[in-house]
């Protein structure tokens, strides 16, 4: 083998030994592509890849919320407020067991207190793939199959119902649909401006820098909560609910790109003067091509890690609006407004399932983002990011 | 140092000035005003309002209200009228400021007495199972957003009857005597202190556990124990002082915090803060107090920022701002 020694130095010989050893040592690993190493990373977190599956399924039961829940939203059934959650059962009356579940009807024994009892005798089958309200899937595929019912004028209400006798679980699978997007809708908003402004405050300076910096301070220096309510007097009280959806997203977004821009201005003024920048600028291409195409993706692995830490804050800003009641409206669900019906003291008392399914979704999907952004963070880059409680 | 909290002071001017500005703007976007809501009433006829509208100088142009209002708030600090409660802002705001400091306050004891000890054991008993179960627990703490912890304590008052379910006084307060008053406020502060102040233990558990083992792998923690001092010295003597200069900082930061985590906190509890005040000044569209609490709210947080920088400097010799 001839002698190549690079003019920096680097013996290629050294380098084939490397190549080597490598092949001959097991316990050196071969260099992997990013992508490898991101999934081999996920696998050693669990918590993760459960917070992810979950998520997922979140997702899915929303969009096909119209197929899984067996009412519409707003349908009310004046005879049966306050229904308690119906139990599934799997052994029938005489002691046979069925692999149809049923639930029983349940009559109402104190209309004042709104005491419940099941009626022994009549059994409800729970029926799959029926036929009942239509709707259309995704807002074009027109159907009335439902994931589940049961025969008129039977009723099932595996969640219970609510003052005004509407089914709890189907609420909250359409509430879904608002709670579970207004963070996505929010996160994509607020995230394109936090760096694209970080972006240009930090490669720029100068006077951009400043003027953008002293915004994130105002914004950041009004305590968020106080910051949103004083925003959402912005519009009027009483919008039609997809209206006040994009309100929120707004109101959410505006106040959200301040910290994000922050910090990127940070990463993207450590990165101004790296060689491959200034490569990139002395191969002449425009201010915006480097910022976008050269700097800010080398930001993304912090971007993604942030984002869905914060996904839960603007989850939350959706939910304390709505529960405040200057959010998303009645007769509209959100898990917001849900939570708002549990909130008198008779309703914490005698009907606990009103706190306890919206609450429990909203923990469980806080839960499932902080989990998997916390396993995205060992995944993708050991730069750590604190936050994840807007 | 002087020079430092001289500058820092006035650079909060601008900062109030523009936070001023932009709720003013906020307020003048939103559609209507108070009077609005009084037309409808029937018993109030049109002179009366357009009367009204004249003496708030609700009939000026926006920037014309603003400077009114600026002028007022430096040369006379009067900020404004209450138009809902017939007060002046000041009063109204006052009242509801110490309320929320009260809450803040008995959280933050709440957070930091819980969070430096059980910090401090989680690290000193690393990898050990009360480590592992803290850690797990905080894991899952940090998940509970605070309107679910708020709504959950109150479940649990209603239920049982041993705290009461919101307000700040007991019906018969004012024929309690002194000591007695003191106590029905302590116990009608209790939940929603502790919803406030547990929320951020997690964190604050987590953040003491790591400052405090970052320290403990110095060389001079080493040196301790290498001249023979018991393991308790080491730990409280040295390791925690420089441990517990990042946790005072912090400390700072929170305050901050403590006013915006309250706000939900005190609606649910009927707290009567700023929190709750400034529900119903943004629901009346009673701007002056909306405008007055903004700026009282925002003005904690930056106070809070500034103290966490003296703190730092006055706890470590190192840091100096000069």
């Amino acid at each position: 083998m001839t002698e190549i020694v690079r003019p920096d130095g680097f013996d290629m010989r050294a380098a084939s030994g490397a190549e080597e050893a490598l092949r001959l040592n097991e316990d050196v690993v071969a260099p992997q592509s990013p992508g490898v190493v991101f999934w081999t990373q996920m696998r050693k977190s669990p918590l993760a890849i459960a917070g992810g599956v979950v998520l997922a399924m979140f997702y899915l039961l929303a969009l096909f919320a119209p197929f899984v829940a067996p009412y519409p939203q707003e349908e009310m059934d004046r005879a049966k407020y306050f229904h308690p959650p119906q139990t599934l059962h799997w052994v029938r009356a005489d002691g046979r067991f069925s692999l149809r579940p049923y639930v029983r009807d349940m009559r109402v024994t104190d209309m004042s207190s709104f005491a419940y009892e099941e009626d022994l005798a009549r059994e409800l089958p729970v029926k799959f793939f029926v036929r009942g309200y239509s709707y259309e899937l995704m807002g074009f595929l027109p159907s009335n199959l439902h994931l589940y019912g049961v025969d008129p004028p039977g009723r099932i209400f595996l969640f219970g119902s609510d003052s005004f006798g509407r089914d709890v679980l189907s609420r909250l699978l359409f509430g879904a649909q608002i709670s579970l997007t207004v963070g996505l809708v929010g996160i994509a908003i607020s995230f394109t401006l936090g760096l694209m402004l970080g972006g240009i405050a930090g490669y720029f300076g100068g006077f951009i820098d400043t003027a953008i910096m002293r915004m994130t301070e105002l914004l950041l220096s009004i305590p968020s909560l106080y910051l949103i309510i004083a925003l959402r007097a912005v519009f009027p009280m009483d919008l039609p609910s997809h209206q006040v959806y994009l309100g929120i997203v707004a109101i959410l977004a505006f106040i959200g790109w301040a910290g994000l821009a922050r910090v990127i201005r940070g990463l993207v003024l450590s990165m101004r003067k790296s060689d491959y920048v200034t490569a990139a600028e002395a191969l002449g291409f425009g201010r915006f091509r480097v910022i976008a195409r050269h700097v800010l993706p080398n930001t993304m692995s912090y971007v993604i890690v942030a984002a869905t830490l914060s996904i839960p804050g603007y989850i939350l800003g959706e939910v304390i609006l709505s529960f405040l009641g200057v959010g998303v409206q009645e007769p509209s669900a959100s898990w917001g407004n849900m939570l708002n019906q549990a909130r008198s003291i008779r309703a914490l008392t005698s009907f606990p399932w009103l706190l306890f399914v919206p609450g429990i979704a909203i923990f469980v999907t806080v839960m499932a983002f902080n989990f998997l952004g916390d396993g995205l963070r060992d995944a993708l880059d050991p730069r750590r990011v604190s936050g994840g409680r807007a | 140092m002087r020079t430092y909290v001289l500058r820092r002071l006035l650079q909060t001017i601008p900062l109030l000035f523009g936070i001023s500005l932009m709720t003013f703007v906020l307020l003048q976007l939103a559609p209507g005003d108070f009077l609005n809501q009084m037309a409808e009433n029937p018993g109030i006829s049109a002179e009366t309002i357009e009367a009204m509208r004249v003496r708030f100088g609700l009939d000026q142009p926006w920037y014309v209200q603003y400077g009114i209002y600026l002028r007022n708030v430096i040369l006379y600090f009067d900020f404004g009228q209450s138009f809902a409660r017939h007060q002046p802002v000041f009063e109204v705001l006052s009242d509801g400021f110490t309320n929320t400091l009260m809450l803040a306050g008995a959280a933050a004891f709440i957070t930091w007495v819980l969070a430096i000890p059980l910090g401090v054991i989680a690290a000193v008993k690393q990898h050990s199972w009360i480590d592992r179960s803290l850690s797990f627990i905080a894991f899952i703490w940090l998940s509970i957003p605070e309107i679910l912890a708020a709504l959950l304590l109150l479940m649990m008052a209603a239920r049982t009857g041993w705290f009461p379910v919101g307000g700040m006084r007991s019906l018969d307060y004012d024929e309690l005597d002194g000591i007695s008053q003191f106590f029905d406020i302590l116990y009608h502060l209790a939940l929603p202190a502790l919803v406030v102040g547990l929320i951020p233990l997690a964190s604050r558990m987590r953040q003491m556990r790591g400052s405090l083992l970052d320290v403990l792998r110095l060389d001079y923690v080493t040196t301790a124990r290498a001249k023979g001092l018991s393991e308790r010295t080491v730990i409280v003597k040295h390791a925690l002082r420089n441990a517990l200069n990042p946790m005072i900082t912090l400390f700072g930061y929170t305050l901050g915090a403590l006013v915006s985590g309250s706000f939900i906190v005190e609606i649910i509890f009927s707290w009567p803060g700023l929190g709750r005040i400034t529900l119903d000044a943004i629901l009346t569209q009673d701007q002056y107090l909306v405008m007055g609490a903004v700026l009282m709210a925002s003005l904690v947080l930056i106070v809070g920022n500034l103290i966490a920088d003296l703190l730092l400097a006055i706890a470590d010799p190192r840091i100096s701002y000069d």
